[in-house]
């Protein structure tokens, strides 16, 4: 079976700092990691792999630099990566990411072998939609398994596959066919340590790079910002608060009289908690 | 927002789309829709929340107020609709099906895009819940228009356009973001991130019924079985009245417990911090923040969380914020009600200790003698 994954290149967000004259992003220094969620898919697609034999090609979109995600994405044990990057898709929002990759997977397709699943990760950890991988998965008109935290079967020769799917009062099980879209939840599984092999192999791979017109894309103004139908009007700071949290004076003080000031002052700002919190002590 | 350079400025040709130019074919779409979500016979009170914001926009838009409802043939799909005319809807949209019973992504896009195209609303909000998020990221695709995820503040602009304020860079900055040239302009919202309005009279508007072009046999997507949480803990937190969250701060893995008997004895829920996710000291349901369960509690104490906008805006809705941490300049200083510079570690005992002390069921005896 092919297997291919989206995965992204993503600022390591706690390690984010924001410029405090012009509230501008600092990206300098900041360290890029895989979207944490992606790497349990790309687990995921390799134990399938593992499990029915094929293969696993795993693309982002992104600057040049995006290259260095794909070789770890080869060190884990992907056999093939593709990096899909102009400067036609800088700016693109949602709706326009969803074209591109959706385009270059289709291409990925005819190069390499129509895909039997795509997976995502369930969002990014620096847009946090949710939105991209549904909009693949539109665009490809494939089946769409979002929020997956299991697959309980796949049955590559009767095109059938069963995941169970969290929603939001409990888990569902859907039988659905391929070729499908699935985006993974976190903690599905315990995500491998590549081999010494995978390793070797990826600092020697070639990663297939390939701009909008490598990718069959011949409508640029489905790309990048002119694609885009949302537009950032305004980024800013949070507005600060008039007043700051009222302090409880610390000194000389020990945990208990600082325990019983805080006490006091809940119950004085808000008295009817004190018989609505259901005591539970023993 | 998946966006690759989105800080840099905007090339010249992007310039053309900052302006408001729409196309005659969206020139008649009018009012607000909400979705109401409606899954195994329940409401998801998100979809009143909304209401109550959609109604806002309505009225400044000078528009009505449409509640959205798939559902199967039945009561539960109909008492869905009663609700969102109780929370403010003018009227209300229906699509009845045998096939709307559980929710699969296919048979629900087809009903909804369908029902946009035919009535061509200008707004249309969902709740940022699984099924939500499912749905509008390919409603959104199928109709080519802009999607807004997890919106902190939505509001209408001079020119009556839809101004929706999401957290974005992993939370540190705000943006608001347009769709100006294309409908609707949709966006999401996630639970309690806006205040449920109050229920009002039982006012009956007008239901249009539509059906939906589908039947059973081209739904590929089966659904086997469904095990509910029912009681399951986790299912409560955004809709608690008391919450107990833990940081960084807290340490080490062994301290959460500290956290979460404080919580019990309270008789709150408990939380945490993206940080206690991410470390895999907390499951990811537990989180509080942007990303994770937006809480709009009675009384929040948050425990070694050094308060980023990520968190600010999952808490800021909590009646009173009580925050202890060690350094006097985190963040969280700026929006708790009630501060402590301290080490949680050390505070949280006691604090245990003296609520059950105070709140044993003899000291209330005493207070009330």
């Amino acid at each position: 079976m092919h297997i291919v994954i989206c995965i992204k290149q993503v600022p390591d967000s706690a390690q984010i700092r924001v410029h405090p004259v012009t509230n501008t992003i600092m990206r300098q220094g900041v360290p890029t990691i895989i979207n944490p969620y992606d790497l349990f898919a790309l687990e995921e697609a390799l134990q399938l792999r593992d499990r029915h034999g094929g293969e696993v090609t795993v693309l982002t979109m992104g600057p040049p630099m995006a290259e260095d995600a794909l070789r770890k994405a080869l060190t884990y044990g992907a056999d093939r990566a593709v990096l899909l990057t102009d400067r036609h898709f800088a700016g693109s929002d949602t709706l326009a990411t969803s074209f591109a990759l959706s385009r270059a997977i289709a291409k990925i397709g005819e190069a390499f072998g129509t895909p039997d699943i795509v997976f995502t990760g369930k969002q990014t950890i620096d847009g946090d939609t949710a939105q991209v991988g549904p909009g693949i998965a539109k665009r490809l008109d494939l089946l769409q398994l979002t929020y997956v935290a299991k697959i309980v079967s796949v049955d590559i020769n009767g095109r059938e596959i069963t995941v169970e799917r969290r929603s939001e009062g409990g888990t569902q099980t859907l039988m659905s066919k391929l070729p499908c879209l699935i985006t993974m939840l976190e903690g599905t599984n315990e995500i491998r340590r590549g081999s010494l092999d995978d390793a070797l192999r990826a600092a020697r791979s070639q990663i297939v790079k390939w701009n909008a017109a490598d990718a069959g894309i011949e409508d640029l103004a489905k790309c990048g910002l002119r694609g885009s139908p949302t537009v950032v009007k305004r980024v800013f700071a949070p507005p600060e608060r008039a007043e700051k949290a009222e302090q409880i004076d610390t000194a000389e003080k020990t945990p208990r009289d600082l325990a019983e000031e805080l006490i006091a002052g809940i119950f004085l700002r808000q008295p009817a908690l004190e018989s609505e919190l259901a005591f539970d002590g023993e | 927002m998946l966006s690759t350079n989105r800080e840099s400025p905007p090339p010249a040709a992007g310039r053309a789309a900052m302006k408001k130019e729409l196309a005659d074919q969206f020139k008649d779409h009018r009012h607000v829709w909400v979705f109401i979500e409606l899954e195994r016979d329940q409401v998801h009170p998100v979809s009143f929340e909304l209401l109550g914001e959609g109604r806002k926009l309505a009225d400044k838009l000078g528009v009505q107020l449409a509640g959205v409802v798939l559902g199967p043939p039945g009561e539960a799909t109909w008492f869905a609709i009663a609700e969102a005319f109780a929370y403010g809807a003018d009227l209300a949209y229906i699509v009845e099906a045998p096939l709307l019973a559980d929710y699969r992504n296919e048979p629900f896009t087809k009903a909804l895009t369908d029902l946009v195209t035919n009535y061509k609303p200008e707004i249309l909000l969902l709740g940022a819940t699984t099924l939500g998020r499912d749905l509008a990221g390919s409603v959104a695709t199928t109709l080519l228009t802009g999607l807004t995820a997890d919106c902190t503040e939505l509001d209408v602009d001079a020119d009556g356009s839809l101004a929706a304020t999401r957290p974005t860079f992993g939370g540190s900055l705000l943006c608001t973001i347009y769709t100006l040239n294309c409908r609707p302009q949709m966006a999401t919202v996630r639970p309690r991130v806006m205040a449920m309005p109050p229920r009002g009279n039982n006012k009956i508007g007008r239901v249009i019924q539509h059906k939906v072009s589908m039947i059973e046999e081209e739904i590929v997507t089966k659904v086997l079985g469904f095990l509910s949480d029912g009681q399951s803990a986790t299912a409560n937190l955004a809709y608690a009245d008391v919450v107990v969250a833990g940081g960084l701060g807290l340490g080490a893995v062994e301290n959460v417990k500290l956290m979460k008997k404080l919580a019990r004895t309270i008789g709150a829920d408990y939380g945490c911090s993206r940080p206690l996710v991410q470390k895999g000291w907390m499951p990811a349901d537990r989180q509080i923040g942007q990303t994770g369960k937006t809480i709009r509690p009675k009384l929040y104490i948050a425990a070694g969380i050094s308060g980023a906008i990520q968190h600010r805006v999952g808490v800021e809705g909590a009646d009173l914020i009580l925050a202890i941490n060690t350094d006097p300049n985190a963040p969280i200083f700026d929006f708790a009600h009630l501060g402590v510079v301290t080490d949680a570690i050390r505070l949280l005992p006691s604090l245990t200790e003296l609520f059950t002390h105070r709140l044993s069921p003899h000291s209330r005896d005493k207070l009330a003698n």
